[in-house]
């Protein structure tokens, strides 16, 4: 494995899907899926899942807490298409239908290291008020086709959503040879500066030469 | 640490330093003689290594007093004195001042002014000091001379002694160190220097020059000095001691030794050993601390003073007095230590080297950058700390001032600043949402606007305006004002005085060159000067020049003027009256003839020679250059080699030339005698012809200069005439005065297109003047951007727009009293025309009396004002800082524009720039304004040539990190543009490599093998070069409309994204209720509809085609085998045969799709009923399943229905019953074919097909209901054949992919577009299953109205002749010919969901169509054949949406397939057609607003309007829509030779092919067989494919004997030969196993008209029984 000249580089993605925050609701879970362009193979890991229900505590955040592992790894030859995370919370309404609670997608960060994000999730609205509120009685809410739409970019603009919440979500990167094929993601701009920061730019040198 | 500081510091230095001190020490002296603090200034440090050396001396003294309390004092301080004198030898290389001491000491001893010795302990008075000190104590030094003198000889003796018996012992041992020693010596020899001369001798180290001058002085006091030679040797003995010391240093073993010895010793050696000692002690004292040598002195100072006083108590005790230092006495001291610098500024002249003046470089024109502030205190307190420094001066510039960079401080930062708001997140990798902040019109406002301190004030000064011309100009004024401004040109061109300054200019060349020319004489002239006069002679010549022109132009202008004037006067006679007060008058002055004369004459002397001297340089020239081609010809010439003589004469001849050549006067040509052939010879120049130069000298100044002795004559305008009143006037004159008064003119002032202001409305003069002379304050809260003024006419109450001045945005700087009134131009080009004489404007207007040389006057003039920024209480300018305008921001762009950069953006007249950058007193020097300036050069030095472009992201190459070409030749980036170009072979290329190298050119060879085809026609596919043709042509077609629909495809509907649900009507909910009354298991269970699935996430074997096959319908039954070929008869079967053998047929179906081949069971008899289902695998191309790849499968689904034959053979008789080998045949009986892109599309077929039987069937029979169900007879009366019931799915359900939106344009009118929309619409929502088209696309991608599509169009004639009596099978040859151009789906060929719709010559072109096509061509031609003919837009199986075609014929209706040519009653069963939408003809369309769709249960009588909804009514009427098919179609002929050449290929296609099935067995060709067959075919052809089989069978029959014949012909429009060896596949004839079978394949390719081609495939297989 250790060919001096790779021709694809990894991307290997840890972490988990902490949390959310949605005031409104409880009784949640959460599906993911990744994203990713033409260039891109996962290699292992799951690619799609789904998460326990969860119910509020009592403490005083509210916050719904999942810690769902994620664990992927992908191998590319092209930075184009870079992983999204697509996360897509579900949970009963007030009739106990099973409706969407919010989309959201994140890039996976690029740089090596630990990461949090905090995605702010959306709805689709309905198109007339009428709707509105029929989707309400009968639990049938405007959902997307796919809920991989929320990661690209294409036709969006026929749609009208309505936010909702916020998922946490913590990601620990590790990337090989990215380096190596000429990319540059880490943060080396600021450790070719000169300046205060030079201190810790020495104690970052040695990633960033490799 | 004095000493360590003497050690290090120089010499030199130190001497500077020893005067200072022994300067203040004197000082110190002189008040503090009698004081006794001599131990109050010992330093406590020094102290403590002072005690520790005395207790050493004490303990030394204590031995030795005891032994010589006898002994002198005198004696004793002798000693002492040597002992320190031994120090200093030792300790004064590093430490003078020590010696000083000594001598002070030897000087001063006893007397009172040890304190002052004391007092320097540290500092050392030195030599000069004593001679100072000496002066002063001139009274003491008296008496201790004679002391000091016998204290002298007395040590000499002693160290004399000493050093002997020294001398001996340690030369020898230390000879290494004698050059230290010397040195040292050298040093002790200026010390103690008695003889002056020997001091002179000793000066050579420089350094102590000084010191021993002032000893000197100090010594010519003494008396009783030692004699020389004394001295001398004193010293040398000196010297000998030294190297002990040195070896001393050492060695400190020895010096302990000799201590020891010394220390027995007795008085004598006593002094030796002490002085040993003490040198001892002296150096380690120097090693350790070097204080040490300071203290030392003091101590013996002490030592001697109590010795002197008190001699034994102080050997043991030290008195001392408090340490106290008064204060006036430390400031001095301090003074000394410490240095002040002054507050004054230093004299320049003591900062510059001497005999220097300063020296500006600014003023020399040098850049000077900008000092940095400093104030002027601090420069001089630096100023003056320098020039105390040693080489101060170079610090110094040649101005005198201290040398400074530049200041380096920018003056806002250029870094943006960095918070750190959270310490743990990076900031790099923060992302900062800004919201996008709309700053335009944010930065408009001026900041602080708000406050009242930061009013701004904008004066605009409108003084009036002059019109240079203007409508009512009469011809008078426009003369008038045409001389006035010629005057005002010879006023300025006055003023400027050109040509005086180009006179005197030429004038001093000329004198210039003259002395030049006189000094050197006739010298010969250096290379300088040569060069130098041609450049003189060039600039005179160049002057020269400028100044004709320039006197030219003088001449003619005075010519102007006068001309003009009197044009004017000629008018003002010819109208009898003026209008304006004009008057030239010429002032001659005279000048003396004389000198004028000889002036005249003068310059044109001067010319002339010049001029002459020029063309003679010119002639020159050219005759050397003609000299040398003349040689290059004679070369030339000489080599052909004629004849000798006239060569020798030639030769002559040409010596002859050649001297005429030289002497430059003669032609050389004519000498030349016959020209031989060669080069042309060069022609001579001219030459010049002198005389006529002065003539044209003279002609030009007589054109562009005053005749000698004629008067200057100088214009002068003025306005003083009068001007004729009205009354006296003409009609016309006083209606133009009238008018005149009528207009009034006033002048808006718009700020930043506002209008802020306008003046008075001011009547027109006229002299055509307005003077307006007002001020407006404008208080302004926006920056400015523009100042507009607007001048306006009145006439009446109307008032009109005349001219706009912009007046540039004052700089901030500019206030009331640094602008003046400017004068801005301005122009309109309206036309105005009079009728009275006023000249109008934009009119020609011409003052010759034939109308000729018109010229068109604009209305235009001056406009003067100014604009300037008020001034405060305090004359600030109320400007808004002009930084706020160029924000930082843009600094990094600005840089590039030099104006911009300096801030003088709003200056694009070049003299403004010119005046700002005088006035701003911009440094030329300065590089920053290194571009203003070559701008202001440029612009000044006249033409100003601004770049006539400018530059569209000029960066843009700065940013290529590649170059084009390199980014083209990349495979990879090739790869990544045609892979988001979705083309076909890339567009789900998965991983393109990471690096160039690993991008094979594999990966494109697909792609350029395709590109490449479509170039090439390729025959071996298309076996017909006419097909090959339409093929690329289809696929260009299919390329473009690919395109367009990968660009509409992106775009999106709610429904794409959104699922969301339908508000529930009332119905849906009343069906929801009805729905919970259902039973949960209905005996009857219907399909429900499924979820449909994304084909996005699907792979290979996840999608499956389920067919289910239901039931047939006669299925031909088998026909006995009979060997009797006459018995044929119908009722010999049913009666016989049908009993004898009862197996009919034994069916099954055989599904085949993508060569996956499934069957069913075998049922039984003619109808049998399977009920099975069959699950056949699908897989996409490339496993690509999204929706446009799934669309474009062309794949078809191939169900055959076979008889399942089992033979019974090889039944042997040896044991019979036994084994009976059975060999089973499935003989093909018919099939289906349905494409997948149909089933993809309609997600499920349902319903009873045709199946599609071959039209003979050896052994097989047709005839139907033999049984005793005739109660179908009826029901089945129309209709023939089988039919077999399907119900075909994909399971999972796919979503079809979406119809495309895009809207094409059109050339329809608008509202009929509208309409048909509307139409649509209407339709839709009330009957959503019945589709409706009133517009359809055309190839071109456009919208037509589909009526515009029916025209009756004229059959080929070769069909209409075929049968012309009967016109039914003329109109069933007709729909024949249709249906045998192939069909082709649209949504195959264009892989889109979209219906485009060619007319029918394109379609007879392409031979390719969808059913559309078809059915209006079918209809077309039925019209055209006279009949009734509609189309009809409906649904069938299993196209789905399709077209019909609808006839009526004798009161019935009958509804065509147009693409199998079968025709159906309006009430078949089996009529495919299952909806009818919409009713189309060539006038209007119809609806179906019936209550059914089906063909049987709908009326088709258009008129009806509760039936048929028309399109066109009586209230949108037909706009006579012209047609888009073509008026008549031409047919190209049928060309035989062509399909049989083609009838050759298929079938040697077809053998090969069948060969290559049969792999593992031998395939043999009935040739026999063949042949008869071959003949069938025609004839089925002819007969269309009806049944004929009787007698063709039975001839085969009779033919072939005793095999074993099954076979049938099959029928197919022939597009290509992959759908040909499909079909024949399919069929499976191929299959038969037996070992003895032969096979037979005839094809027959009948041509119809246009190349339209019907195959016949003939296949059968024989087994011989």
């Amino acid at each position: 494995m250790a060919t001096s000249n790779p021709s694809v580089f990894l991307l290997s993605v840890n972490g988990q899907i902490e949390g959310a925050n949605f005031p409104e609701y409880d009784n949640l879970y959460c599906k993911y899926c990744f994203v990713y362009g033409h260039d891109w193979a996962p290699t292992s890991g799951l690619e799609e899942g789904i998460t326990q229900i969860t119910c509020k505590g009592s403490e005083s955040s509210h916050r719904l807490i999942w810690n769902f592992p994620l664990e992927t790894t992908f191998k590319s030859t092209n930075p184009s298409g870079w992983p999204q995370l697509v996360v897509s919370v579900y949970g009963p309404d007030a009739f106990g239908n099973d409706v969407v609670r919010g989309y959201g997608a994140t890039h996976i960060p690029f740089t090596p290291g630990q990461h949090t994000r905090t995605i702010p999730m959306f709805v689709p609205e309905p198109t007339w008020r009428l709707q509105k509120f029929t989707s309400w009685l009968l639990g049938r809410r405007p959902e997307y086709t796919d809920p991989k739409v929320v990661a690209q970019g294409e036709g969006r603009e026929v749609t009208r959503v309505c936010s909702q919440g916020f998922v946490t979500v913590s990601f620990h990167i590790i990337t090989k040879d990215i380096k190596k094929l000429g990319y540059d993601t880490g943060p080396s701009s600021l450790a070719h500066t000169p300046s205060a920061t030079s201190g810790w730019s020495t104690v970052d040198q040695p990633y960033n030469v490799e | 640490m004095r000493a360590i500081l003497a050690a290090l510091a120089s010499s030199s230095d130190f001497r500077e330093k020893l005067q200072k001190k022994r300067r203040a020490l004197q000082d110190t002296l002189v008040k503090n003689k009698n004081e006794d603090d001599t131990q109050a200034l010992v330093p406590s440090t020094k102290l403590s290594e002072e005690k520790l050396q005395t207790t050493m001396k004490e303990l030394q003294s204590s031995e030795e007093d005891p032994g010589e309390t006898l002994k002198r004092t005198l004696r004793a301080q002798r000693q002492r004195r040597k002992k320190r004198l031994l120090d200093q030898s030792s300790a004064q290389e590093s430490n003078v001042e020590e010696i000083s001491t000594i001598q002070h000491h030897s000087e001063d001893e006893g007397s009172a002014d040890r304190a002052g010795d004391s007092g320097v302990l540290s500092r050392p008075p030195t030599g000069s000091q004593r001679g100072h000190s000496g002066m002063q104590h001139s009274a003491s030094s008296q008496h201790l001379d004679s002391f000091v003198t016998r204290r002298l000889e007395e040590r000499l003796r002693a160290a004399r002694s000493k050093g002997e018996s020294l001398q001996q012992q340690e030369a020898s041992l230390e000879p290494t160190s004698r050059l230290q020693s010397l040195r040292d010596r050298d040093t002790v020899t200026r010390f103690d220097k008695i003889d002056p001369d020997r001091a002179g001798r000793h000066d050579d180290p420089l350094a102590l020059r000084t010191r021993v001058t002032f000893r000197e002085a100090a010594r010519r006091t003494e008396k009783g000095l030692p004699t020389a030679e004394e001295a001398y040797n004193f010293f040398t003995l000196n010297f000998e001691l030294e190297p002990q010391d040195g070896t001393e240093k050492k060695s400190k073993k020895r010096e302990k030794q000799k201590k020891t010895t010394e220390k027995d010793s007795d008085e004598e050696g006593g002094g030796v050993v002490e002085e040993q000692e003490a040198a001892e002690v002296d150096e380690d004292n120097q090693d350790e601390n070097e204080d040490q040598s300071e203290a030392a002195p003091l101590v013996r100072d002490e030592e001697e003073d109590l010795f002197v006083i008190e001699q034994s108590s102080r050997d043991f005790l030290e008195v001392k007095k408090a340490e106290y230092i008064g204060y006036r006495k430390r400031i001095q001291q301090e003074s000394e230590l410490l240095f002040t610098p002054s507050f004054r500024t230093v004299p320049t002249t003591i900062k510059l080297p001497e005999n220097m003046k300063p020296r500006y470089l600014e003023d020399e024109g040098l850049y000077v950058g900008e000092r940095p502030p400093i104030s002027l205190t601090n420069e001089n307190i630096l100023e003056n700390r320098i020039l105390k420094m040693e080489e101060g001066k170079k610090w110094f510039g040649d101005d005198g001032r201290i040398m400074v960079l530049p200041d380096p401080i920018k003056e806002s930062s250029t870094r943006p600043p960095l918070f750190h708001m959270e310490e743990d997140l990076d900031p790099a990798l923060q992302t900062v949402y800004r919201k996008a902040v709309k700053s335009k019109y944010a930065n408009l406002y001026i900041a602080g606007a708000a406050d009242p301190e930061g009013d701004y004030q904008l004066d605009v000064d409108v003084s009036g305006l002059i019109f240079s011309h203007h409508p009512l100009f009469s011809r008078e004024h426009v003369l008038g004002s045409r001389l006035a401004q010629l005057y005002d040109q010879y006023l300025t061109r006055q003023h400027n005085n050109l040509t005086g300054h180009l006179t005197d200019k030429l004038n001093g060349l000329r004198s210039a060159l003259r002395n030049i020319l006189e000094i050197h004489g006739g010298e010969s002239l250096t290379q300088a000067m040569q060069r130098r006069i041609s450049e003189y002679s060039l600039e005179v010549r160049n002057t020269r020049q400028l100044r004709d022109s320039e006197q030219e132009k003088d001449r003619t202008l005075l010519k102007h003027i006068v001309k003009v004037w009197k044009e004017l006067k000629a008018l003002r006679d010819f109208q009898k009256f003026t209008n304006t007060p004009y008057k030239l008058s010429l002032r001659r002055e005279n000048v003396d003839r004389t000198s004028d004369e000889r002036e005249y004459e003068d310059e044109i002397l001067a010319e002339v020679v010049e001029l002459e001297v020029e063309i003679e340089e010119d002639y020159q020239k050219k005759f050397a250059e003609y000299k040398k081609q003349l040689q290059e010809w004679k070369l030339c010439r000489r080599k052909p080699k004629t004849k000798k003589k006239k060569r020798k004469k030639k030769k002559k001849g040409q010596t002859q030339d050649e001297t005429e050549e030289e002497d430059e006067d003669q032609d050389v040509s004519e000498s030349e005698g016959p020209v031989e052939e060669g080069p042309p010879k060069p022609e001579p120049p001219e030459k010049p012809d002198f005389d006529s130069i002065e003539q044209r000298v003279r002609e030009k100044a007589s054109r562009i200069r005053r005749k000698p002795g004629e008067s200057i004559l100088i214009p002068e305008l003025s306005a003083s005439g009068n001007i004729t009143a009205s009354e006296l006037c003409p009609r016309p004159e006083t209606a133009r005065r009238e008018d005149v008064t009528r207009r009034s003119l006033f002048v808006k002032i718009l700020y930043n297109d506002k209008e802020v202001s306008r003046t008075d409305s001011r009547s027109l003069n006229t002299d055509f003047r307005v003077h307006f002379g007002q001020i407006f304050n404008l208080k302004i809260v926006n920056c400015p951007q523009s100042i507009n003024l607007q001048v306006f006419e009145e006439i009446g109450s109307s008032c009109y727009l005349l001219a706009q001045v912009f007046v540039p945005v004052p700089e901030p700087s500019v206030v009331v009293d640094r602008v003046s009134l400017e004068e801005f131009e301005f122009s309109s080009n309206q036309r105005v025309m009079f009728d009275h004489e006023g000249v109008g404007s934009d009119v020609p207007l011409s003052f010759e009396v034939d109308g000729s040389n018109k010229q068109t006057l604009l209305t235009s003039g001056k406009l003067s004002c100014r604009v300037y920024w008020g001034s405060g209480e305090d004359d600030v300018p109320l400007a808004p800082p002009v930084s706020q305008q160029h924000g930082g921001i843009h600094s990094g762009l600005s840089r590039l524009d030099a104006v911009k950069f300096i801030g003088a953006s709003g200056l694009y007249d070049m003299k403004k720039i010119g005046e700002w950058a005088t006035q701003s007193r911009l440094d030329p020097n300065d590089p920053k304004n290194a571009s203003i300036m070559q701008l202001l050069k440029v612009a000044t030095s006249g033409e100003v040539t601004a770049p006539e472009y400018f530059r569209l992201e000029q960066l843009q190459e700065e940013f290529n990190f590649v170059t084009d070409e390199e980014l083209e030749r990349s495979k990879r980036f090739r790869l990544l543009t045609l892979r988001n170009q979705e083309v076909a072979e890339f567009r789900n290329y998965k991983c393109v490599p990471s690096l160039e190298r690993e991008v094979t050119d594999k990966v494109f060879q697909e792609y350029e093998k395709r590109l490449k085809e479509g170039e090439i026609v390729d025959t071996k596919e298309h076996l017909d070069s006419h097909r090959a043709l339409v093929a690329k042509y289809l696929q260009k077609i299919r390329e473009s409309v690919i395109n367009r629909f990968l660009l509409a495809k992106h775009h999106y509907i709610l429904s794409d994204l959104v699922v969301e649900e339908e508000i529930p009507s009332i119905g849906i909910l009343g069906l929801n209720f009805f729905k919970l009354a259902e039973p949960k298991r209905p005996l009857k269970p219907q399909r429900k509809a499924r979820k449909k699935v994304t084909a996005q996430n699907l792979s290979d074997g996840d999608i499956k085609l389920l067919i289910n096959i239901i039931r047939a319908f006669d299925i031909p039954i088998r026909r006995p085998q009979s060997n009797k070929p006459g018995q044929s008869s119908q009722s010999a079967i049913q009666g016989s045969d049908w009993l004898f053998s009862q197996v009919q047929v034994r069916p099954f179906v055989e599904v085949s799709f993508q060569r996956t081949v499934l069957q069913t069971t075998t049922a039984d008899g003619p109808n049998p009923c399977w009920n099975e289902e069959l699950q056949l695998p699908f897989s996409a191309p490339n496993g690509d399943y999204s929706a446009p790849v799934l669309q474009s499968v062309k794949d078809e689904v191939f169900i055959n229905i076979f008889d399942e034959v089992v033979y019974e053979t090889g039944v042997k008789d040896q044991d019979r019953a036994k084994s009976i080998h059975t060999r089973v045949e499935k003989h093909w009986l018919g099939s289906v074919k349905i494409p997948f892109s149909t089933i993809y599309f309609q997600s499920r077929i349902d319903g009873t097909f045709k199946v599609h039987t071959p039209a003979v069937l050896l052994g097989y029979s047709k005839e139907r209901s033999y049984g005793t169900n005739g109660a179908y007879d009826t029901l089945r009366s129309l209709s023939e054949g089988a039919f077999i019931t399907l119900f075909i799915t994909i399971e999972p359900q796919l979503v079809p992919g979406e119809s495309v939106r895009e809207k094409f344009d059109s050339q329809e009118d608008e509202r009929l577009l509208q309409a048909s929309e509307r139409f649509e619409r209407e339709a839709a929502q009330g009957y959503p299953d019945r589709p409706c088209i009133t517009t359809v696309t055309d190839l071109n991608g456009k919208t037509v109205f589909i009526t515009r599509y029916i025209r009756p169009l004229n059959p080929p004639q070769e069909l209409l002749d075929a049968s012309p009596d009967n016109p039914q099978e003329t109109t069933a040859l007709v729909a024949r010919f249709v249906s045998l151009i192939p069909s082709l789906p649209d949504r195959v060929s264009f892989s889109g969901a979209c219906d485009l719709w060619s007319t029918c010559d394109q379609f007879l072109t392409l031979l390719a169509g969808d059913e559309e096509e078809h059915a209006v061509l079918l209809c077309n031609y039925f019209l055209s054949m006279g009949k009734k003919a509609w189309l009809i837009i409906g649904t069938a199986i299993p196209e789905g949406p399709t077209a019909y075609v609808l006839t009526l014929e004798q009161s019935r209706y009958l509804i065509w397939n147009p693409s199998s040519a079968q025709y159906y009653g309006q009430y078949d069963t089996f009529c495919p057609l299952q909806t009818i939408g919409c009713l189309v003809n060539a006038d209007n369309m119809w609806f179906n607003i019936q209550q059914y769709t089906s063909p049987m249960s709908v009326s088709f009588d258009t008129t009806k309007a509760n039936l048929w909804k028309p399109f066109f009514s009586r209230s949108f009427s037909h706009p006579g829509l012209s047609s888009v098919q073509p008026e008549e179609l031409v047919y190209r002929g049928t060309d035989k030779a062509a399909a049989a050449e083609l009838q050759d290929r298929i079938e040697k296609i077809l053998k090969e092919k069948i060969m290559e099935w049969r792999p593992r067995h031998p395939t043999r060709w009935n040739r026999y067989c063949t042949t008869t067959l071959k003949q069938f075919l025609p004839k089925l052809e002819l007969s269309g494919g009806q049944d004929m089989a009787e007698g063709h069978r039975h001839e085969l029959q009779s033919l072939l004997g005793d095999n074993n014949i099954s076979g049938f012909p099959l029928h197919m429009p022939f597009s290509e030969i992959r759908p040909i060896i499909e079909a024949v596949y399919s069929t499976g004839v191929h299959n038969v196993q037996a070992s003895n079978v032969e096979f037979a394949l005839a094809v027959y390719v009948h041509p119809y008209p246009n190349n339209v081609l019907s195959v016949w495939v003939y296949l059968a297989s024989l087994v011989r029984t």
